[in-house]
């Protein structure tokens, strides 16, 4: 039931205290002053308070149990985070300088932290999410060849096929052609068809590495070397970071512009999509055009400078997702130099053990070792058995389980992309590839029963065709 | 080990030997070393790490909720003890997006609730789930108004937020949209006279704020009626006013869109808060962002999914609305679970109060000597004209435990020594009263 039919006309869950000024004559011509009030819940607290209950018994969570999507890095959200980050929620953003000291304070050191660990030379941490980062990222790139003068000429941003959606939608939203490089048949980038579109008309070549199949780009300094011949920069998709903190960083591999999601690899929750912090750096060449302000340290302290000349300007208001940032601080200091290394080794762990014990009955796209994650190539399987990918991840739920990310990357059929992350127990693990068996094994026997599911969930399978064709947009 | 990496040494032997391996090492062929660690220190005991972060906390300085007179985007309002509760349930917090609907309702339910709530509030007829802040948002919606109208001339009110131009500018110039700033006159409201001069034929949209950066409430009836009808009215609105101020939608607009922090969330120095966007049913395909749409289970059970998905990066990649895929879904929680607390009265009384006590609060300025600088009417902010030494001032409150107005001088310069004053419901007659002592000291 939604919160408008337990509303009833005149109750109420608030209390002000009593009001002590004098009632001022409203001056408001009578055409502004709002006649008819809002329909909004009238609700007593309790109702507020079982309302929300009851929505959040109908999630799952992390905290619920294992949440293996792909490319999301649903890994252990630390609760001190949370606690650390209810200390600093009442700052306004407009307060005198001096008196925000220890939350610029933050913001500097978090930034120093994070351009050591994507080896860049400067940062802004105002955008609000990993696609946020990527527009600012081109956005960034575009200004630097504005100011060489190259703008006119180059246009295109190259895309492997195997890319985040988000990748060439930020291309287009900064206004460039986006060109798709098809992938190699090792699920890489092709070095040929590299070069075939790599000219002076490129700008940007954007790529994930470790890429969305979970495989390292293993020639990636080859790929720098041949973007940066041809003047072209090179942009870190940085949501596949979890693989590899301890071991190499972006910019030592040639990266020019790298963007981190803060909500996957430093730990800060999701929050039902959001709001997440995606942190741009780059190198040194690129740092006049980064938005304002940018927070330096100056003597022994750190301050926000606005001034700078080429700026592509702000992409949001204030700081970014401050919040967001002091849960990434906490997480960083708690795990530190060794920590991190060792997050990205049992993630990667973590992933092959999956990946070798399911291959024993699923086929994997690029059967290799994998990084953080892999990805499933159902396309045989639901030809034999009528079972498709989208059918497993519904019977998962009924296991109890979350469902991968499914169908994508792109190149790969009736994909199922697994990341179980660092946090993930080996216990955890046996339960999910038991899950999976015992899927296997229904779809050969009673493939109807995995495509009915699911059944044990607060509602079963959904009609979405017909919720976008006769849309209902709100509550009537 | 480490309290949130459960491994052991021996379940690291186990899972290498499933594996087909010796070492961690040979997991990672593939990767050129580039470095041996980082150069960041080791990490530390939650007891460590506490002490460390308090000690950054204590350089910052907190004021009393009732001594803030600072707005300007971002307001301080009271929060019920309830909304911080029922937001803080886990299975809110850690979820990601609705992917999976089956096992997502609450979040779905919630955010389907949500634009119920902005749709009301609005007047619109479609809201979206959220944007990253009303900055952003008001950029999204001026790319909108070229999407629906094919054309790239924009006439944005000088009164909107600077920020929000500023973003508004950095989003649209790679799409080679125009935008031109429409002036104020003496009311503090967008320059009617103005504005007609300057819409063509190649105008996309015109934007103004309700109420404006200065507090002033515009006359939407008068601006979309100085406007033709195929040009795109985008309103950005403050959200508490709504409950007090006529609707938008009753005046005609097409796009509404504005900051939502002001609605139960902390100021968080500025982010996150979120951005609303409520539109039309006819422009609904030009929207940016997710929208949850009600739908049945194949038993015939209610339930929610996300809607209209073709217009999003994750089908159409560079075809997209938007980029957008991150938003703030768990902003728009504590959006909804604030609205469900206040009700329509409760949120009407806060807008009254806030109303009443920055007009109470004016007047005594006034009798003071700090006279305001426009006559138009205003809502809970205004801007008053203040002594050249205002800035010092304004520092020095800190000193009595004032967050005072905000001398908006360095942006708009043509105003010269002049303050944006902000009163809500929780400032008390005896904090009032002291602000005006000390401002006219």
């Amino acid at each position: 039931m939604t919160i408008f039919e337990k509303s009833t006309c005149g109750r109420k869950g608030y209390e002000l205290p009593p009001y002590e000024l004098p009632e001022m004559s409203c001056a408001l011509p009578e055409h502004l002053i709002r006649k008819e009030k809002p329909k909004l819940p009238e609700v007593s607290e309790l109702d507020v308070v079982r309302h929300y209950t009851e929505l959040a018994l109908k999630n799952y969570s992390v905290d619920r149990g294992f949440y293996p999507l792909g490319s999301c890095t649903m890994k252990y959200n630390p609760k001190i985070n949370e606690d650390m980050a209810s200390l600093f929620t009442n700052l306004h953003p407009m307060q005198p300088r001096e008196t925000i000291q220890g939350a610029v304070h933050l913001m500097g050191h978090l930034k120093e932290l994070l351009c050591e660990i994507t080896g860049t030379d400067d940062m802004t941490l105002q955008p609000a999410a990993g696609a946020h980062g990527e527009l600012t990222g081109l956005l960034i790139a575009r200004a630097y060849f504005e100011d060489k003068g190259e703008l006119e000429k180059r246009k295109k941003v190259l895309v492997p096929d195997s890319a985040h959606g988000t990748n060439p939608a930020s291309a287009a939203m900064a206004g460039f052609e986006v060109v798709e490089l098809k992938s190699g048949s090792d699920g890489c980038v092709n070095i040929e068809e590299l070069k075939a579109h790599l000219d002076d008309t490129v700008a940007v070549i954007m790529l994930t590495n470790p890429n969305t199949l979970g495989l390292f780009e293993k020639d990636i300094l080859t790929i720098a070397k041949l973007a940066h011949e041809f003047g072209a920069l090179l942009y870190y998709d940085g949501a596949n970071l979890n693989a590899i903190m301890g071991r190499t960083r972006p910019g030592d591999m040639g990266f020019d512009i790298v963007h981190l999601n803060l909500h996957k690899t430093f730990s800060t929750p999701h929050g039902m999509g959001g709001p997440g912090s995606g942190p741009i750096g780059v190198k040194a060449h690129l740092a006049p055009y980064l938005p304002v302000p940018v927070i330096r340290k100056l003597q022994d302290k750190y301050d926000l400078d606005y001034n700078l000349p080429k700026t592509i300007g702000m992409v949001r208001s204030f700081y970014g997702n401050f919040i967001v940032m002091v849960k990434a601080y906490t997480y960083i200091l708690t795990m530190g130099n060794k920590g991190l290394k060792h997050v990205s080794d049992m993630a990667v762990l973590n992933a092959n053990y999956l990946r070798a014990k399911l291959s024993k009955l699923y086929k994997i796209a690029y059967d290799r070792v994998c990084m953080h994650e892999f990805v499933i190539d159902n396309e045989e399987f639901a030809k034999k058995t009528g079972v498709k990918t989208l059918d497993i991840a519904k019977r998962l739920l009924d296991y109890g389980l979350h469902a991968p990310t499914v169908y994508f990357p792109l190149i790969v059929h009736e994909a199922i992309m697994i990341e179980p992350t660092e946090t993930e127990s080996k216990q955890t693990l046996d339960i999910f590839v038991e899950a999976m068996e015992k899927i296997y094994n229904e779809a050969l026997e009673k493939p109807e029963l995995v495509k009915g599911a699911p059944y044990t969930t607060p509602v079963r399978k959904l009609d979405d065709v017909n919720a976008t064709k006769y849309p209902v947009f709100r509550y009537k | 080990m480490h309290r949130y990496i459960p491994h052991t040494e021996e379940e690291i032997k186990q899972m290498l030997q499933e594996i087909g391996i010796n070492s961690i090492d040979e997991l990672f062929v593939d990767v050129p070393k580039t470095i041996d660690g980082y150069n960041i220190p080791e990490g530390k005991d939650e007891f460590t790490v506490r002490k460390d972060i308090e000690k950054l906390v204590k350089q910052n300085v907190y004021f009393e909720p009732e001594n803030v007179f600072l707005g300007a985007g971002i307001y301080v309002h009271h929060i019920p003890t309830v909304v911080k509760h029922m937001a803080s349930n886990p299975n809110f917090v850690t979820a990601y997006t609705p992917y999976q609907a089956e096992v997502s309702q609450g979040t779905l339910q919630m955010l389907f609730e949500y634009q119920t709530m902005m749709c009301e509030l609005t007047g619109m007829e479609v809201s979206n789930s959220s944007m990253y802040d009303g900055a952003s948002a008001f950029a999204e919606s001026l790319l909108m108004a070229t999407r629906i109208t094919g054309k790239t001339k924009m006439l944005v009110a000088r009164t909107i937020n600077p920020e929000y131009r500023t973003v508004a500018r950095t989003y649209t110039k790679p799409q080679g949209i125009e935008i031109t700033e429409v002036n104020y006159d003496k009311s503090g409201r967008i320059d009617l006279a103005q504005l007609k001069n300057m819409i063509d034929n190649q105008t996309a949209a015109v934007a103004v704020a309700y109420t404006n950066f200065f507090g002033i409430v515009e006359d939407l009836k008068s601006i979309r009626e100085a406007i033709p009808s195929n040009v795109v009215f985008i309103v950005v609105a403050e959200p508490v006013s709504l409950a007090l101020l006529e609707a938008p939608g009753k005046f005609g607009a097409d796009i509404v869109v504005g900051e939502g922090q002001s609605l139960g969330v902390t100021p968080n120095l500025g982010g996150p808060g979120i951005g609303f966007f409520t539109t039309l049913e006819k422009h609904v395909r030009k929207m940016p962002g997710r929208i949850i749409g009600q739908t049945k289970d194949l038993e015939g059970k209610k339930g929610y999914v996300m809607i209209l998905q073709t217009r999003e990066q994750h089908i159409r990649r560079e075809k997209a609305t938007s980029n957008i895929c991150s938003n703030q879904a768990y902003i728009a929680l504590i959006n909804a679970i604030y609205l469900s607390t206040m009700g329509p009265q409760g949120l009407k009384e806060v807008a009254w109060r806030s109303y009443n006590n920055a007009h109470y609060l004016a007047k005594k300025l006034e009798e003071n000597g700090l006279p305001r600088l426009f006559d138009g009417e205003f809502f809970n902010e205004f801007v008053v004209k203040v002594p050249e030494s205002y800035r010092t001032k304004w520092h020095e409150m800190v000193k009595e435990g004032i967050l005072g107005p905000i001398p908006i001088d360095r942006v708009y310069k043509e105003l010269g020594p002049s303050a944006l004053v902000c009163s809500t419901e929780v400032n008390t007659k005896t904090s009032i009263e002291k602000l005006v002592e000390v401002m006219s000291k």
